[in-house]
């Protein structure tokens, strides 16, 4: 093959990503249009690329215009997640250093164990946790949430965390401890600002995770603990004139994750086969 | 490629004399362990037990006063009933198609992204955002914003070719479903596979273009066994995530239209139907179906994490 062919059919696959990459996206820049115009303007057949562009979508999502305000909702997502994030933090670190550094035996198995649970559909346990709530008077409360988010994500966490951890290599913690570093110190000193990108890629996944989930928020929040996907489950039935709205709504509730991810691409690729992919 | 490679670092430590004091370390080693997975054990095996339980009880929320033990009956009637029968093989359905067509549309835009051009970062980036817009939004786009028949974007688009408009939820409802999750998660197929490309040997694949290896060749005998592992990774992960997957069966139909798959099923005759013992015993069913797909699962990460390890 000459170097021109070569050249021109390079080219002509470059093209070729750059039309798939625009056909992927497509429907989140027409959402993103969508959203920015009048309901009148959103609802029409052929659609209307050049309308004029206006904020009522997300003046009307936020509650300005009569209907539920969104915050509560929002402001729940952001605690549930942030929260069980944290917790997860707390619980994994420990577990990922005696399953990484200091391994305890038999750790393959342990490591096995907290992904087999990660296999256990949800809805095999969803029964027996909503009658709990029912009669703890749990239901319809967020730290409930908090703490079935912590238990959904800790397992991945665990997996992400210890393959992170593996990579500091042995040598250099021995040689810390032969220069008579202790155990805090050589987890502040050397570990964390070797495994630091690693924990916060983890960190990133359990609250995109979290911020996502609908199953369990649906079925054990009601209006106090309401998380934003069971806000937007409002708009399934909606009806020709809130296209705007459902617009604005769905990119509202989308944005950090949105912004989490581009943030976080390599990583995301890592934390998501669960460290088996480098 | 041993396991040897990876010998604990507690134990060079533990060769003292003192038996009491070898388990006391033991014990010291484990201890930063057990909160995790006490957690885990509370929080994820316990309700389990509970539903297994619950699976054997003819139990209607709304008479609790007649609940009572039935053995296998629950499970007699959800084998033999023909909805539910239905929502196995719609699970089934979903499961392979979603894998399958994401898998290789996947796969090919791995393979195109693995090429050097002009933006490809920003190609990257557009290809990813469908996995990140929040699952029940994603639905709610495809129902309303793309799907609708009268001012959807599919039927305006093809307004202008002329084409038919076709009220796509009632005619394809299952189809529907499906390509709204193939869109979703094509990208994560690609994100995986484009990290196995990017570890292939370089100096090999140099190797066999010089020794005159046609580009068919190179991806027929090296890419593509190279990459398997990177597919079967990406089919497993894929496969336990679409198995359970509500939000967009939730959403586009509501599990109308001959769409309810299991788990759908299963929030249904629990959380409408109030069946609680019947739902249990759908609930445990999915549970098998998981642990064949998830033995399978398993042995590939597994394989995966023992060539890590053996290079580590």
């Amino acid at each position: 093959m000459s170097t021109i062919t070569a050249q021109r059919k390079g080219r002509g696959l470059g093209l070729v990503a750059w039309l798939l990459g625009i056909v992927f996206f497509l429907p989140i820049a027409w959402m993103a249009l969508t959203s920015f115009h009048s309901e009148a303007d959103a609802a029409t057949n052929p659609p209307s690329f050049g309308a004029a562009l206006t904020l009522d979508g997300y003046r009307e999502f936020f509650g300005t215009g009569g209907g539920a305000s969104p915050w509560p909702a929002l402001i729940n997502s952001t605690v549930a997640s942030l929260a069980s994030t944290l917790f997860v933090l707390l619980l994994a670190l420990p577990a990922a250093y005696a399953l990484s550094i200091r391994r305890v035996r038999k750790w393959t198995d342990v490591l096995f164990f907290f992904l087999s649970t990660k296999m256990l559909p949800v809805v095999a346990g969803l029964l027996p946790i909503y009658l709990f709530a029912k009669n703890t008077d749990m239901l319809d409360n967020i730290w409930l949430l908090v703490i079935l988010y912590t238990s959904m994500n800790l397992p991945i966490a665990v997996w992400m965390m210890q393959s992170f951890l593996a990579e500091v290599p042995v040598a250099i913690i021995e040689a810390a401890r032969v220069d008579g570093a202790r155990l805090p110190t050589i987890l502040a000193r050397v570990v964390a600002p070797i495994a630091l990108p690693g924990i916060a890629a983890t960190a990133l996944i359990c609250f995109i995770f979290s911020w996502n989930e609908l199953l369990f928020a649906r079925v054990l929040t009601g209006v106090v603990a309401e998380t934003a996907p069971v806000f937007l489950t409002g708009f399934i039935t909606s009806q020709g004139l809130f296209l705007a709205k459902v617009c604005a709504a769905s990119l509202v509730v989308s944005l950090p994750v949105l912004a989490a991810g581009f943030a976080a691409q390599d990583k995301l690729v890592q934390g998501l086969s669960l460290g088996a992919v480098k | 490629m041993t396991a040897t490679t990876t010998a604990p670092l507690a134990t060079a430590h533990v060769r003292t004399p003192d038996p009491s004091k070898a388990r006391l370390r033991a014990w010291a080693t484990r201890a930063p362990l057990l909160p995790a997975l006490i957690f885990m054990i509370v929080v994820t095996q316990l309700p389990f037990v509970a539903t297994v339980v619950i699976s054997f009880f003819d139990w209607n929320a709304l008479y609790p006063k007649a609940r009572h033990f039935t053995g296998v009956d629950n499970y007699r009637e959800v084998l033999t009933d023909a909805d539910l029968r239905h929502s196995v093989w719609t699970t089934v359905l979903l499961t392979v198609t979603v894998v399958l067509v994401s898998l290789v549309l996947g796969l090919l835009l791995a393979l195109l992204l693995d090429r050097r051009f002009r933006g490809r970062g920003v190609v990257r980036t557009l290809l990813i955002a469908p996995f990140l817009v929040v699952p029940v939004a994603a639905a709610l786009l495809w129902k309303h914003v793309l799907y609708n028949p009268e001012y959807g974007l599919l039927n305006g688009l093809l307004h202008y070719v002329g084409g038919p408009q076709p009220d796509w939820i009632s005619n394809t409802p299952l189809l529907a479903v499906e390509a709204s999750l193939i869109w979703q998660w094509t990208p994560f197929m690609m994100l995986i596979l484009l990290a196995g490309l990017q570890s292939r040997d370089q100096q090999q694949m140099e190797a066999a273009r010089v020794d005159g290896a046609s580009g068919w060749q190179m991806f027929r005998y090296l890419t593509l066994p190279h990459l398997r592992r990177y597919l079967e990774l990406g089919a497993l992960l894929g496969s336990i995530y679409i198995v359970q997957n509500f939000d967009a069966v939730f959403t586009i139909t509501s599990g109308g239209l001959g769409t309810a798959n299991l788990p759908y099923t299963v929030y249904q005759s629990f959380y409408q139907a109030h069946e609680n013992g019947l739902a249990s015993a759908a609930g445990v069913l999915v549970v098998i179906g998981s642990i064949i797909i998830a033995t399978f699962a398993l042995r590939v990460v597994s394989s995966l994490f023992r060539e890590e390890a053996g290079r580590a």
